[in-house]
């Protein structure tokens, strides 16, 4: 039977996510109760968490998570990495023994910063170098797989139920400004850790729930522009596509949600002349980056979190804030567990995005 | 009111509208199996349609009663067979004795002789075909339109 | 003629029980075949019809317009000795060149015994993990656009993106009329198309033959096409369209060039192509200014400079065996459209042993480009439309999935004005009024009716797409492009999947 990354395997799932505004860190311990009041609506066949804030002390290096078959596959990958990286502390990443999650890989956690050398010589801005050596060692590096790549966050994902990812990992005793979390419910059995979401390049990180109709159309284009899709899930089309165009296009946040969850023709036929104008440009341009198909996504980034329905609304999405806090989750009791008494509670429309940005932020 | 009119730049001169005219018309003296299909009603017979096609020189065009807002033939006729209803020129057949009178004054020569002694001409359907008069409906080619000017 | 070498392929079948002898058969038929005999009805008041076959062209004109359904055209039961090899058809031709001397001239698109990749390609619909859409309650958008996408994003002072569109075109939906030269088709027939084209928010194309100037006015739904033989090409042709379309090869007769005998070039054909009346037009095979891509590059831009650079360019190409290849070089030659025409396109006259066997099928060629120019990056530079032959709705779902922006019709187009694909086209006696500038012919297709049968056609074809996507759980045309996982081969081998890029049924 194929596995992932050879085959792409559609699925159903929960997320959920928060954020503090005032940057004030809080421990992990919150999101896996979040996700775990959803166990149903996931079949144990993957969860993960992405956090922000949670190196602080070594918040200027990019923070590498990788996943080994074998020492073999170690050895290569470290190998590459010290030729093209400063390596400022490697480690294996803490995990607790629990009987819900086996087969576990080697999982191991590098503090990088490229160095200055290979950096002027491939003529490349900073983000752009480090985003190709992890595909570099995403497809070229057998059994070596770099699951997470920002900086001051990280990625931390399994085969099993997420509030067992979550004790696994010992999230606890994690501390950052912003979570989030997934748990998969697939048509098939993976069985491989690297198809769990989140899904992260560089800081960017995507948790999704949907299946995307136009995935291929997607995956297409988005390959011309020096991504390489290694894991046939929706979840990393979406990820590369929001990094192109934020990163290597320069359109904003709200930018993005337009052209990813573009308004139907006849919304833009009745909106004022400088709007339509604007927004029969961004489909005209990026009409492969359209995404077509229920999804709810959760994308993190440095800085903030952004929720996005795909415009029929066709998966739910639930809003919550309460003083300095933003909850975002599939289901309203995966929020009132957290906090009880919300000040303002909402679903937001199929299309429309939802942006959380800690005080002061600019995206 | 409308009428049938005949646009000579599409008129192919088939001839269909003659067919189908024809069998409007003897479809109802004939009984009930010939109205159903023209092969029955009209086979190894000459027709007489009260539309005819006029040709020359390339140029054709089915011709059929105006229905004229001051018609000559109905201020022609002696009897008093021919009169106007709705617009609508009709002839009673009883009423008519075949002088003839008409056929020579009409302008357009829209008017003939039928087999019954009485004359004939279009009559726009209204006693044969529900709706659309049936000239227009065979016209292959859009030449005869059935419709309101002015 | 002392000897008969050839029967008549077709024979006309009278059911004498319903022909009521209307005559409207031998009004009708410009080849002759039906006679009115007065005097041999016997005691039937109506005469007789009569037939001959040999001049029967299978046009079904008759067919069409019996008011009784009496006749019908059966395939003569006159045979050859059975024989795979050397059959009837193969036969008769070498019987007519043995006649003749001459080179067998045939029109409309290949009618051999080649693989349809079309009916070889099944769709996918959405189940239980994603919802379909349905489209009579949900918008369903086809609307699609051609040309080039824009390098990089540009901001004003205010931050605001500017619009950096290069020239580019709208459809309501990824369909266009293929080009057809005027004289070729027939006025009446470039009327009904230009005005489909104007209600249905697409274009047409005036193909080599120029454009008359009572159509100006459809100029922003008018592709112009030149041609190598540049018939009728003149700065105020190039400004009056919406597009401007280089046609180095068509499907049909990859590697030659137009062909319109000296019969159809009359009065107004003789005047638009700037031909004198009665010489054949024949167009040169390469056009004799572009030898080479760079030469190509060099037409692009004067195209463009004597536009303003306001109407984008579209570069048209015969599906041949590195298809993929040119295209990538027009790629890069300032082209912001690329048509490619596989071998089964039309054709109004071309040698019979052209347009058989040269040339490749159009889904081989469109998964191949698509893919190459991906490959190169390149693919956001140029929209593709692929044409020869599409047939159906399904045909076009398919041909977006596997990579096309659009499409090409012709044949069906003329199928949709009452082409009844009798393959007569190059004697120029159209009973139908399509293929023919006789007068008495033209006259027969009113582009009243004839532009109503196509925005009919066109109508269905966009209703049946949204419902295919919504299956599908797709809501707008753009998310359907390239997307090859929504489409299995069936019954097709290793190789052809890897070209198409497409999965087999089941897996």
């Amino acid at each position: 039977m194929q596995k992932e990354g050879q085959v792409r395997i559609p699925s159903g799932c929960a997320i959920s996510g928060m954020i503090n505004t005032s940057g004030k860190r809080m421990s992990g311990e919150d999101v896996i109760k979040s996700i775990s009041v959803m166990h149903d609506r996931s079949n144990g066949l993957g969860g993960g968490f992405a956090a922000y804030g949670i190196y602080p002390e070594y918040k200027d290096y990019y923070a590498f998570h990788l996943f080994y078959d074998n020492t073999a596959a170690k050895k290569e990958c470290e190998e590459f990495l010290e030729r093209y990286f400063d390596i400022i502390n490697l480690s294996k990443i803490p995990t607790r023994k629990i009987r819900e999650i086996t087969d576990e890989p080697l999982i191991w956690r590098y503090f990088v910063t490229p160095l200055p050398t290979k950096l002027a010589e491939s003529q490349l801005d900073e983000r752009e170098f480090v985003a190709r050596c992890v595909f570099r060692v995403n497809t070229k590096i057998k059994g070596a797989y770099v699951f997470s790549s920002g900086k001051n966050m990280g990625v931390f994902k399994a085969v099993g139920f997420p509030e067992d990812v979550g004790r696994f990992y010992r999230l606890e005793e994690y501390e950052g400004y912003c979570f989030t979390a997934h748990g998969r419910y697939p048509t098939n059995t993976p069985g491989w850790w690297g198809g769990a979401h989140p899904f992260a390049l560089l800081d960017y990180s995507v948790v999704h729930n949907g299946e995307i109709s136009s995935y291929d159309a997607n995956r297409r284009s988005i390959e011309m522009y020096g991504y390489q899709c290694t894991l046939q899930t929706d979840t990393e089309v979406i990820t590369y596509i929001i990094d192109y165009l934020h990163r290597k296009k320069g359109l904003n946040l709200d930018e993005i949600a337009s052209v990813i969850a573009a308004p139907f023709w006849q919304t833009i036929e009745r909106m004022p002349p400088e709007k339509k104008e604007i927004h029969e440009y961004l489909r005209n341009v990026f009409a492969s980056q359209l995404i077509t198909g229920p999804f709810s996504i959760l994308v993190g980034f440095e800085g903030g979190l952004m929720a996005l329905n795909d415009r029929l609304k066709l998966r739910s999405m639930v809003v919550g804030e309460k003083n300095d806090m933003a909850y975002i989750a599939s289901e309203e009791a995966a929020i009132r567990v957290i906090e009880p008494n919300l000040d303002t509670v909402w679903a937001p429309k199929g299309g429309e995005p939802v942006i959380v940005r800690l005080d002061g932020g600019e995206a | 009111m409308k009428r049938v009119y005949v646009n000579e730049k599409w008129c192919l001169g088939c001839h269909l509208c003659e067919y189908y005219c024809a069998f409007a018309s003897v479809g109802e003296a004939n009984g009930e199996q010939n109205k159903k299909d023209m092969a029955r009603a009209l086979k190894d017979i000459k027709i007489n349609p009260k539309i005819n096609i006029e040709e020359n020189g390339g140029v054709s065009f089915a011709v059929s009663c105006r229905h004229c807002e001051e018609p000559l033939c109905v201020k022609s006729c002696i009897t008093g067979a021919l009169s106007v209803s709705d617009g609508v020129i009709a002839i009673d057949k009883e009423q008519c004795i075949g002088c003839y009178t008409c056929i020579l004054i009409c302008p357009y020569g829209a008017i003939s002789t039928s087999e019954d002694g009485a004359v004939q001409k279009c009559e726009l359907c209204v006693k044969t075909a529900a709706g659309t008069p049936a000239c227009v409906k065979g016209c292959p080619n859009g030449a005869i339109v059935f419709e309101e000017r002015g | 003629m002392a000897v008969n070498f050839l029967y008549p392929d077709y024979e006309v079948a009278r059911n004498y029980d319903r022909c009521i002898a209307c005559r409207v058969c031998e009004r009708q038929c410009a080849n002759e075949v039906h006679e009115y005999l007065a005097d041999a009805g016997g005691t039937s008041a109506a005469g007789k019809m009569v037939c001959d076959d040999a001049k029967c062209v299978n046009c079904h004109r008759c067919v069409s317009l019996c008011p009784t359904r009496a006749l019908k055209i059966v395939r003569s039961s006159n045979t050859y000795k059975e024989n795979t090899n050397w059959n009837g058809k193969t036969i008769n031709e070498l019987y007519r060149q043995a006649g003749t001397g001459g080179v067998l001239l045939s029109s409309m698109g290949n009618p051999e015994d080649y693989p349809v990749y079309f009916d070889k390609i099944l769709l996918n619909a959405s189940q239980v993990t994603n919802p379909s859409i349905d489209p009579l309650r949900e918008p369903m958008e086809t609307k699609s656009f051609l040309g080039a996408k824009p390098q990089n994003i540009q901001r004003g002072h205010d931050g605001k993106i500017k619009n950096n569109l290069g020239p580019h075109l709208t459809l309501s939906m990824p369909v266009m009329f293929s080009a057809m030269s005027y004289g070729s088709i027939s006025y009446n027939a470039h009327e009904s198309l230009a005005r489909a084209a104007e209600e249905l928010g697409i274009l047409y194309n005036t193909g080599e033959g120029g454009l008359h100037e009572d159509f100006y006015r459809y100029g922003k739904n008018t592709i112009v096409q030149v041609a190598s033989g540049r018939f009728g090409v003149h700065p105020d042709y190039l400004n009056s369209g919406a597009a401007m379309e280089i046609k180095m090869g068509q499907g049909a007769k990859p590697g030659i060039g137009g062909h319109l005998p000296g019969a159809k070039i009359v009065g107004d054909i003789s005047r638009t192509r700037m031909v004198p009346e009665g010489s054949d037009a024949i167009s040169p095979a390469p056009h004799h200014d572009i030898y080479s891509i760079e030469d190509l590059r060099q037409l692009v831009y004067s195209l463009k400079e004597a536009t303003d650079y306001k109407k984008p360019v579209i570069v048209k190409i015969a599906a041949v065996h590195n298809v993929a290849v040119i295209a990538s070089g027009i790629a890069r030659s300032g082209a912001d459209i690329i048509a490619i025409d596989g071998f089964r396109g039309g054709t109004g006259a071309a040698p019979t042993r052209i347009r058989d066997h040269v040339g490749i099928p159009v889904e081989l060629a469109l998964a191949a480009t698509d893919k190459r120019l991906r490959d190169e990056g390149i693919r956001d530079n140029v929209s593709i439309v692929v044409g020869g032959s599409i047939r159906s709705s399904a045909d076009i779902v398919k041909a977006v999935a596997l990579g096309a922006d659009c499409v090409y019709i012709a044949t069906a187009a003329l199928l949709a004005l009452g082409c009844h694909l009798c393959r007569s086209c190059h004697a120029g006696k159209c009973n139908w009024g399509i293929a023919t500038q006789i007068p008495e012919l033209v006259k027969r297709l009113n582009p009243e009716i004839g532009a109503g049968r196509l925005v009919n056609l066109l109508t269905a074809w966009q209703h049946e797409i949204k419902e295919m996507m919504g299956g599908m759980g797709i809501n707008s045309i753009e998310s359907l492009k390239g997307n090859r996982l929504m489409l299995r081969g069936v019954g097709l081998n290793e190789k052809e999947l890897e070209i198409l890029g497409i999965k087999h049924a089941g897996e």
